[in-house]
């Protein structure tokens, strides 16, 4: 279970999150939603403890990480996975060596069931052969998909999704939501996934939140949210420039 | 009234701020040592580095050490003439060679071309998230990726340096004797009987402290780089600019202190 509690986070004068309180629940996809540069990253960064913040609590199964020395923390790092926005794999090493990193760095599998496990990996993202290639070779589908394998290498029990379909084609964007649905079955997975992509919020998430000027103000299920009557998650939903929400 | 206290203010903000960069370059450095010293050592990475930093700049150290030697032995030639001294300018060459001009040309020409390569890397990591990825995973991104560049920066400037001291002398040898007629044995001799085997050892130590300052300087900068592209540009220009600053002026203290 992730808790986080009260949490408040400024850059200068700029608040981010401003004492924002939510619960994830075990074994469901919860989508957090809001505007570009509202502090979703911030937020994602906080529960896998990138960033720290300047007051509250982040729980993970009951232990607040904000207080947590590098060591500790690394130990609860073990149980997350994360796919970053442009997948982030290391350009000095092939796209076997990527997916094999943590396996390499945590535990003392032999070379012979590390290769096994990669090619399970890239199996499940629908991927073959593609071991040797370097992650400059590969089309951004492809290095997200490499991303996700190398998220689920260590069988996490949690995974963060940072804008898993930015930049990509319709197309693309329907397989990665399927591939993240599949996999959240298969693996039994928390998910948390930062979108603001709206056909792929209802397609994959059990449960959704809104944030907001750095709060969360809607939380619940697609068709919660769908009925909600908050004008900033209608106007959010509608992607309508009339509203409570200003563009600037 | 104004405008002194702005100038004032100004000036304080840009101490704080030099002083608060090398509060971080030291914290760093410290953390640098402790992983040195956590086994177990990431040697495929060291190896690739040394490689990297040492094998490749082979070319270049050559390149710059023969020539510098050749002017030094065209330049001592003609002032050594003046008072009946030609058979001077092997010794001083080699003395040259090995108490300055080896290790510093050497640091500078390896910090142009892997210093600079360090922050550009790291940086493009840094901005890429590829520095989070690692701390995702629960990998040391200092561990990982910083403590086999400045081992490899460490041991590599060093011995680059031998071999810029020995094509030095050999270029100055070339024109020395082969040019401007200098009896070869006389050459030889001055060079033996001027330069102690201290000279190539201190001349190696301060390589191993250049070495050091340049790789943790570039880390540094690449580590800490913010802001896209332009920020990558930013942190390898300033890392270039404040490791050659840092060589040349510790270059004046070690020498103070070893000669």
């Amino acid at each position: 279970m992730i808790q986080l509690i009260s949490l408040h986070k400024s850059f200068g004068k700029q608040k981010v999150l401003n004492g924002l309180d939510l619960e994830i629940e075990d074994g469901k996809t919860t989508v957090i939603i809001g505007r570009s540069g509202g502090g979703k990253s911030v937020l994602l960064k906080h529960i896998i403890g990138l960033m720290r913040p300047d007051s509250g609590e982040v729980l993970i199964d009951g232990t607040d990480i904000t207080k947590l020395g590098e060591g500790a923390l690394n130990d609860i790092r073990k149980r997350f996975g994360m796919l970053f926005q442009e997948a982030a794999l290391f350009d000095s090493m092939t796209v076997g060596e990527n997916v094999a990193f943590p396996l390499r760095e945590h535990t003392r599998m032999k070379e012979e069931e590390i290769r096994q496990t990669v090619a399970d990996r890239l199996c499940s993202v629908g991927l073959r052969g593609v071991e040797e290639k370097m992650p400059s070779e590969l089309s951004g589908g492809m290095r997200k998909r490499v991303g996700l394998a190398r998220a689920i290498a260590m069988q996490p029990r949690i995974v963060l999704f940072d804008e898993p379909t930015t930049g990509l084609d319709p197309v693309m964007t329907e397989a990665i939501n399927r591939l993240i649905v599949e996999t959240q079955k298969s693996f039994h997975l928390t998910c948390i996934v930062i979108s603001h992509d709206i056909r792929s919020i209802f397609e994959i998430g059990d449960r959704i939140a809104m944030l907001y000027e750095g709060e969360i103000i809607e939380y619940g299920t697609p068709d919660e949210l769908r009925a909600s009557q908050n004008p900033v998650v209608v106007q959010f939903l509608a992607g309508s420039i009339e509203g409570p929400i200003r563009v600037t | 009234m104004n405008r002194i206290s702005g100038a004032l203010e100004s000036l304080g903000r840009a101490v704080m701020g030099n002083v608060e960069e090398m509060g971080k370059i030291l914290l760093l450095f410290a953390s640098i040592i402790a992983w040195t010293f956590s086994p177990p050592l990431k040697l495929r990475n060291i190896f690739k580095q040394m490689e990297f930093v040492g094998v490749k700049s082979i070319f270049v150290v050559v390149l710059t050490g023969t020539f510098t030697g050749m002017v030094m032995a065209l330049q001592g030639y003609h002032g050594f003439r003046m008072f009946s001294a030609e058979s001077l300018v092997g010794g001083t060459v080699a003395l040259g060679m090995t108490r300055e001009l080896g290790p510093v040309l050497t640091s500078l020409m390896v910090t142009a071309r892997a210093g600079s390569a360090m922050a550009a890397e790291l940086g493009t990591m840094r901005v890429t998230e590829q520095i989070d990825a690692l701390y995702v995973m629960a990998a040391n991104p200092v561990k990982h990726l910083i403590v086999p560049r400045v081992i490899a920066g460490v041991l590599m400037t060093p011995l680059l340096t031998v071999i810029s001291d020995f094509v030095g002398i050999l270029g100055g040898y070339f024109v020395g004797v082969q040019i401007l007629g200098i009896n070869p044995g006389v050459f030889i001799k001055n060079i033996t009987r001027l330069v102690d085997l201290n000279d190539i050892y201190n001349g190696l130590i301060k390589a191993a402290c250049f070495g050091l300052i340049l790789s943790v300087v570039g880390c540094y900068k690449g580590f800490n780089t913010k802001g896209g592209a332009e920020g990558v540009g930013r942190a390898t220009t300033e890392a270039v600019v404040l490791a050659s600053i840092t060589i040349l002026v510790s270059d004046y203290f070690l020498t103070a202190i070893m000669f």
